[in-house]
């Protein structure tokens, strides 16, 4: 046995446990179950809700067992009578004022309340006093509340205090008059915040746009994948009866621990939007009309056919699953098209050739916390990636430093070492500078104007150091017009400081994009082309014959091509939506599914391949992505196009790829042009994409759209 | 909107000496008396939004301790304080009738405030540790003891 163990015995089982653990860590390890409500293992020890009392041999009263650390030779008794009776006594006591109105609460069947009320309530209340009543507050639209239910575990108020770092709830008064409140009016407002609603043992805290809609023992609960940021939080979405009534964590501590952001949580809302596109319809003159699945099909095969290869392009939301991507690669590579990107608001391309294959984070999620420094460049990473946002804060609470180099000054709830504003390669060169680096050859004359400020100086001597530290690009970064000089600078600067140099990439799936070959300079897992295809800013120019739009809507996830580029364009569109910009745009829209109606797989930023498979009913005719994409394949001749399911395509991508097996080294950044330009050191070159804007599915949630966030970002 | 004086930082700056840096928190009960004191004996969302701005503590523990102790009122109450001790050792000495005097006097019963603003019968007050005076009351932190109730009728006549 190693120091740290020691022997205790639970139930008169003998249990090893680590030192200086509480009782509940043990117990939990074993098949002994401990009542509590206000102990959470990823949050603060509070022992207000008594509930976990337990018998401790020769302990003179019952010990709360998340509080009471262990102790070598200790006798742990959960289930004697005197340990019952202490638990039935606290529960007689914490039902005092909790109302009885489980049939018309939505946390029925889910409460912990409920649930050990079964197990340690009496069956007739013994109490006839008046009973307490709270108001209850608006907090937003996410979460709803019913404050006299609230049994004061404050895991939501240790959890603003801890985790996101906002204490938007408290407990306020005393006595018999204490609750947890906001105290003025005020919405909750952090992209984590909604997970209260999982913390909150009784059904004072509640999901709002879920209220009312079905009871939890009705629901199918089916693992999936959340389809917003590069992260792939694991979730569960709960059916019925096919519809998706709503998504909770699915509890992962290599990506998400028990969390998901607000933004997965409610996304799922716009798969039941009243925009959705609900069967294949066609522009004739001027007018929209329903056409059926065949036809439609048929029509777009034949302007397939005919289209000159270097007049068509193939345009892919960053969020489709890597099964749509290769289908998509695959087509365009039969039609010789090379016309083809999902890298869709990006503007600097002149160094694409020297892209790493894949663009990763670099380390995983779960080592984010374990740096010592981190530097993040060009990006708003709460909003972008709010689990990675999340680890930072991590990092930074336990000692980290954290570096933000960022045009616009974002909020953060940790302390920021060094705040970096205004231009990011000025402040790039001057930290360079401060590091005593060389700058690239194309950018001489500008860096001999460079004189570094006290606070990229700070920072450079923070990076001085021997320890493990991430350097971080995030959809600033990216999007910029001088993109390739970030990377540059930033790939010098983690060079010289031995960091790590990472993206956070736009959608859920922009690594399998990469590896698919949806893209204009490379085909399949990295291969070259002998024709570079058109970047997006070169197809928005010239007016093509043909675009195939894969969920990319034009002017929104496609800000630089506006529909008066399209007037002479032909526009196929696979899409959820009919929106109005595809409805100006388009002339043929095929309904696809969105990210609950489709299996396929996601690849997050870490590398990590996670599948997943359908879970709504297609919402009118729709039909999943990738099932469209065979069907035109296949009426096109196309061979081995016969796919009967996704998991085949998966199963012909692994094959592929184990023939070419594909390195990841990253390339030596470059600079193809001489960069002396005016603007260079400008700032608001490029504007960051709200939080509920990025794709389709968000853009169609209501519920997100009525946050405080969204209103923040109509108004700038 | 009410800001905090320049007097009110002063005091709370001397306040915060006395503790260690980065516990500005011990400091919220001080200054919030500061500021009670400086507004007519009662506290505003704005006031307490103020005092945790300047301890650079978020606003929600500012409200937490204002709302715990009954010594803060986070509502408009007249400016003049009166808490008549309803305690042991004063209520054997006649507080209730005491209590009964000064609600039929003032008009109000306690926990309200006189309609001129005046006057706030503080809602409830614990021993104040004047036993040897009983029956005794506080009015704006100052201690009257033996009352009897032409020396209260004096006591709330003198108040301005």
């Amino acid at each position: 046995m190693s120091d740290d163990l020691i022997e205790i015995e639970i139930d008169g089982k003998s249990v090893q446990a680590k030192k200086g653990q509480m009782i509940i860590e043990a117990t939990d390890t074993t098949s002994s179950y401990v009542p509590r409500f206000c102990y959470h293992s990823k949050l603060s020890i509070a022992a207000n809700c008594r509930m976990c009392l337990v018998e401790v041999e020769k302990a003179p009263k019952p010990l709360p067992a998340c509080a009471t650390p262990v102790a070598a030779g200790m006798k742990i008794f959960t289930r004697s009578p005197y340990a019952i009776a202490a638990q039935k006594a606290t529960m007689e006591f914490l039902l005092i004022n909790h109302p009885l109105d489980c049939p018309i609460c939505d946390q029925g069947g889910e409460c912990e309340l409920q649930d050990i009320a079964m197990g340690y309530g009496r069956g007739i209340s013994r109490y006839n006093d008046n009973k307490r009543v709270v108001k209850d507050k608006n907090i937003g639209p996410l979460v709803s509340t019913d404050m006299t239910r609230c049994i004061h575990c404050t895991r939501c108020v240790r959890f603003g205090e801890e985790i996101t770092g906002v204490q938007d709830l408290g407990t306020v008064m005393r006595g018999e008059n204490m609750r947890i409140d906001t105290y003025v009016e005020k919405s909750i407002d952090h992209e984590l915040s909604s997970n209260i609603i999982d913390l909150c043992p009784v059904g004072a805290l509640n999901n709002k746009p879920y209220r009312y809609s079905a009871r939890s023992w009705e629901m199918i609960q089916h693992e999936t994948i959340a389809a917003h940021d590069c992260v792939g939080s694991n979730i569960y979405a709960h059916a019925l009866r096919g519809t998706v009534k709503r998504v909770v964590p699915r509890e992962n501590e290599a990506i998400n621990e028990t969390w998901i952001s607000d933004r997965d949580r409610f996304s799922y809302e716009g798969i039941y939007s009243d925009e959705r596109l609900m069967s294949p319809m066609i522009k004739k003159d001027d007018q929209w009309q329903e056409i059926s699945w065949k036809d439609a099909l048929i029509e777009i095969v034949e302007k397939l056919k005919v289209v000159e290869n270097n007049s068509a392009a193939v345009l892919a939301s960053p969020n489709s699953t890597l099964e749509e991507f290769y289908l998509l690669s695959r087509l365009s590579d039969e039609l010789s098209i090379s016309n083809i990107d999902h890298r869709l608001r990006m503007v600097d391309f002149t160094d694409q050739l020297n892209d790493p294959k894949i663009p990763l984070l670099g380390i995983n999620i779960a080592e984010i916390e374990n740096c010592k420094q981190i530097v993040v460049v060009g990006s708003d990473i709460r909003k972008e990636a709010p689990i990675i946002g999340h680890r930072i804060r991590k990092a930074a609470l336990s000692g980290a430093q954290i570096g933000i180099i960022n045009e616009n000054i974002n909020e953060y709830f940790f302390d920021v070492a060094v705040y970096l504003s205004e231009s990011i390669i000025g402040n790039l060169l001057g930290l360079l500078s401060a590091l005593n680096g060389e700058p690239p050859e194309e950018m001489r004359d500008i860096f001999k104007q460079i004189k570094p400020t006290k606070e990229q100086q700070k920072l450079a001597a923070i990076l001085n150091s021997e320890d493990k530290k991430h350097f971080i690009l995030g959809h600033l970064a990216i999007n910029h017009p001088y993109a390739s000089a970030i990377r540059l600078l930033s790939a010098k600067i983690a060079e010289l400081t031995g960091a790590v140099l990472g993206f956070i990439t736009e959608g859920s799936n922009a690594a399998g994009g990469h590896l698919m070959g949806v893209l204009p300079h490379r085909g399949f897992a990295g291969s070259s082309r002998e024709i570079i295809g058109h970047s997006i800013s070169e197809i928005s120019e010239n007016n093509l014959d043909l675009l195939l739009l894969f969920n990319a809507e034009p002017g929104k996830d496609i800000p630089n091509l506006s529909a008066e580029k399209l007037t002479d364009s032909l526009v196929i569109a696979l899409t959820p939506y009919a929106t109005e910009n595809y409805k100006t745009t388009a002339d043929i829209m095929l309904p696809i599914g969105t990210f609950a109606e489709t299996s396929g797989t996601y690849i997050n930023c870490e590398e990590r391949w996670q599948s997943f498979s359908g879970i709504a009913n297609p919402v009118g005719e729709s039909r999943p992505g990738w099932k469209v994409l065979r069907a035109i394949g296949s009426l096109l001749g196309m061979s081995e196009f016969e796919f009967e399911s996704s998991e085949s395509v998966l199963d012909e991508i692994s094959q592929r790829l184990k023939d070419t097996p594909m390195s990841n080294e990253i390339n030596n950044f470059s600079l193809q042009n001489k960069i002396n330009k005016k603007d260079l050191l400008d700032t608001h070159l490029v504007q960051s994409v709200p939080m509920y804007e990025v794709d389709s599915v968000l853009r169609h949630s209501a519920s997100l759209q009525l946050t405080p966030e969204a209103s923040r970002s109509d108004s700038t | 909107m009410k800001t905090l004086s320049k007097h009110a930082k002063e005091k709370i700056d001397l306040l915060l000496e006395r503790f260690p840096e980065d516990r500005q928190r011990s400091a919220i009960i001080g200054a919030l008396h500061i500021v009670q004191h400086e507004n007519t004996g009662y506290l505003t969302a704005e006031l307490m939004n103020e005092v945790a701005e300047y301890l650079s503590i978020p606003t929600m523990q500012v409200y937490e301790v204002a709302t715990f102790y009954s010594m803060f009122n986070t509502m408009p109450v007249g400016r003049h304080n009166v808490a008549i001790c309803t305690n042991i050792s004063c209520m054997l000495r006649g507080a209730d009738e005491i209590v009964d005097h000064v609600e039929k006097k003032l008009g109000i019963k306690i926990g309200d405030s006189t309609a001129d603003g005046k006057i706030y019968l503080k809602r409830e007050e614990e021993c104040l540790a004047a036993c040897c005076g009983a029956p005794m009351m506080m009015v704006d932190h100052h201690y009257h003891e033996n009352l009897t109730l032409d020396k209260i009728d004096k006591i709330l006549g003198d108040l301005d």
